[in-house]
């Protein structure tokens, strides 16, 4: 049998009568508890923190902003299994910022596809957590990433193989804003419209930051929504920090039939830490030791 | 007038031929279906091509991203495109995670001839080569385009095939076999082996044929895998004959020149000499005028051989 959405661990704080109890609902919504999702992302949050900080390199601030996304996309949207990581069926997660890393390996860790402890190998030798995703060493991993710009046209090569293959899996490809530079970005926007690749929904991690400063101000990508539109796509505009929103735009983005359909979402640099919210700096620092222990109390 | 075919319509009529036998074929290409002969598998196969318009970096990461899906993608354009345009994605889409995509393209070299420095593609089998887990084909004749391409479908990984445009000299009956990575002895020689790739072979054997009429034997090999090279035939020939001479249409950097030298310095050091272009681009001219000029005939080949044989060791006893 294949396994359709992971089922989250609703943590008892007392909030039962909210939460979707029975079989019932279990049968045609997935057993999602947005409460249980919070505290997911706050884990995944704290995995991060920790693998940056104690390896002493990697990119806290992309992997921050985009990890209620991956929250949502690993415990509540996609239809994959962690115990068969090749299963033909599965959906497609492909991040094409590989330099959010760390938080598709937490979240990737915390659906079961390799012990949480493997974590703190990140980045070093021996280990299957490369800086940047590597297809062949981590299970879970979909694509080999790290130079920006590749994935929706891996992505769209995926999605027009599961329509010459009659299959009804989807693709989901997570793009940084700042990674919109790339002219390969709009040749791949251009096909996927051109081929009418309802299979595919794109996420733009639309933290407005990129390494030099402001995306306003290094390579202005605005107006970024009536880019998408004029290129052939179904646009929503999300707060992406907020679960709830999320599971909605994404619920949408695949009811979207004829044409892709990207989810523009709002997201802060560095989320969840106070100092390196917005904070540039961290898009490719790690903490110190004390910055380390900061962010973690933080996070508690 | 030596007998000739075209080598890109060897290559369209193969797709098909692959399109009918397996469903898992598919085809790509960047609005040049008409020149690379991809049309003839459009036209049979629908539904299992995609025209990417004019968007090569698109085209290779969608190609990998339905080799991730177990198709078996051939994408096709222009040499001079790909892999130049596009190193970075074979690089990363393609090479690092080592994806069953099968690059073939066409109007390698300066055999483009009139269009120009633009068009010629003199640096692709360097860039192609650097790839780790690459095989790297340049078929001599249509023959031997037919059958490598049939070979790049059925071995799993990454492969870069290049063709050239002008229909080439038949150097092999329809009958015969490619072997990925083996070169093939086209002539027996025992004073110097000329090894050759693409339309440099036919222009080898013609060179051969003139250098025995001043007593040399010159042996031929039709090097036509460029990596994983034949060292053992490399080894062989310049154990056997002493003096090496290789003949290639691209950059004297980084093509069959630079990886026989590699292969001949690591096993049997002897005398080589290099016909190839040497650091520059060429201009808009007839691909004969080009070969003229830019030294890659075979009388250019016979020079090269003379001058190498003055270099090599007498037969010691």
């Amino acid at each position: 049998m294949a396994v359709r959405r992971l089922t989250v661990d609703v943590p008892d704080r007392g909030e039962t009568s909210a939460t979707p109890s029975s079989e019932e609902a279990a049968s045609t919504e997935p057993p999602v508890h947005p409460a249980a999702l919070i505290e997911k992302a706050r884990a995944v949050r704290r995995h991060v923190i920790r693998m940056i900080g104690h390896v002493g390199s990697g990119h806290p601030g992309g992997s921050l902003s985009a990890t209620d996304i991956l929250v949502a996309l690993y415990f509540a949207v996609l239809q994959h299994n962690p115990r068969d990581p090749h299963w033909p069926d599965r959906d497609r997660f492909i991040l094409s910022k590989g330099h959010a890393a760390p938080a598709l390996y937490a979240v990737l860790a915390e659906a079961g596809y390799f012990p949480v402890d493997e974590l703190s190998t990140l980045r070093q030798w021996g280990s299957r957590l490369q800086g940047h995703t590597d297809v062949n060493r981590t299970p879970g991993v979909e694509m080999s990433a790290g130079s920006l710009g590749q994935g929706l046209s891996f992505s769209i090569g995926m999605a027009l193989a599961a329509r010459l293959d009659r299959s009804g899996y989807h693709i989901y490809t997570l793009l940084g804003d700042g990674e919109c530079d790339e002219g390969q970005v709009w040749e791949a926007a251009m096909a996927a419209s051109h081929f009418h690749l309802d299979n595919l929904t794109a996420i733009v991690d639309r933290n407005q930051l990129q390494l030099d400063g402001w995306t306003s101000r290094i390579m202005d990508l605005e107006p970024l929504a009536d880019k998408w539109r004029a290129f052939g796509w179904h646009v929503l505009e999300v707060d992406g920090h907020n679960l709830a929103r999320l599971l909605d735009a994404f619920r949408q983005a695949k009811g979207v039939s004829g044409r892709p359909a990207v989810i523009i979402a709002r997201t802060i640099k560095g989320k969840g830490v106070s100092f390196m919210e917005n904070n540039v700096d961290f898009h490719g620092r790690a903490p110190s030791r004390d910055e380390l222990d900061k962010a973690l109390r933080e996070l508690a | 007038m030596a007998q000739t075919a075209s080598i890109r319509e060897a290559y369209g009529r193969t797709l098909v031929e692959l399109g009918k036998r397996d469903p898992n074929i598919v085809v790509l290409d960047a609005d040049l279906s008409k020149s690379t002969m991809t049309r003839y598998f459009a036209e049979q196969f629908p539904d299992r091509f995609f025209d990417c318009g004019l968007g090569e970096q698109n085209m290779v990461g969608i190609a990998a991203g339905l080799a991730a899906s177990g198709k078996i993608p051939f994408a096709s354009t222009f040499a001079v495109f790909v892999p130049g345009r596009t190193f970075d994605q074979l690089r990363m889409s393609v090479a690092q995670p080592g994806l069953n995509v099968k690059i073939v393209c066409t109007h390698g070299g300066i055999s483009v001839g009139e269009d120009g420095a633009s068009h010629h593609s003199i640096e692709d089998l360097g860039l192609a080569c650097s790839l780790p887990g690459f095989s790297v084909v340049v078929p001599a004749d249509a023959a031997e385009t037919a059958q490598a391409v049939m070979v790049a479908a059925s071995t799993p990984g990454p492969f870069y095939i290049r063709l050239c445009r002008p229909a080439s000299d038949v150097v092999h009956p329809a009958e015969c076999r490619f072997q990925l990575g083996v070169a093939e002895l086209l002539r027996q020689g025992d004073d110097v082996t000329i090894i050759a790739t693409g339309l440099m072979v036919p222009a080898a054997l013609e060179a051969a044929a003139a250098l025995a009429g001043e007593g040399v034997a010159g042996r031929v090999l039709n090097m036509s895998t460029l990596k994983p090279l034949d060292r053992e035939a490399v080894a062989g020939a310049a154990a056997e004959t002493g003096a090496i001479v290789t003949a290639e249409e691209h950059l004297l950097h980084g093509g069959l020149g630079s990886l026989v030298a590699q292969a001949v310095a690591e096993t049997h050091p002897v005398p080589m000499a290099m016909v190839a272009i040497k650091d520059t681009y060429a201009k808009s001219a007839s691909a004969g005028e080009l070969f003229r000029h830019y030294g890659l005939t075979s009388t250019d080949i016979a020079q090269a051989v003379r001058s190498v044989l003055q270099r090599k060791a007498p037969r010691g006893r």
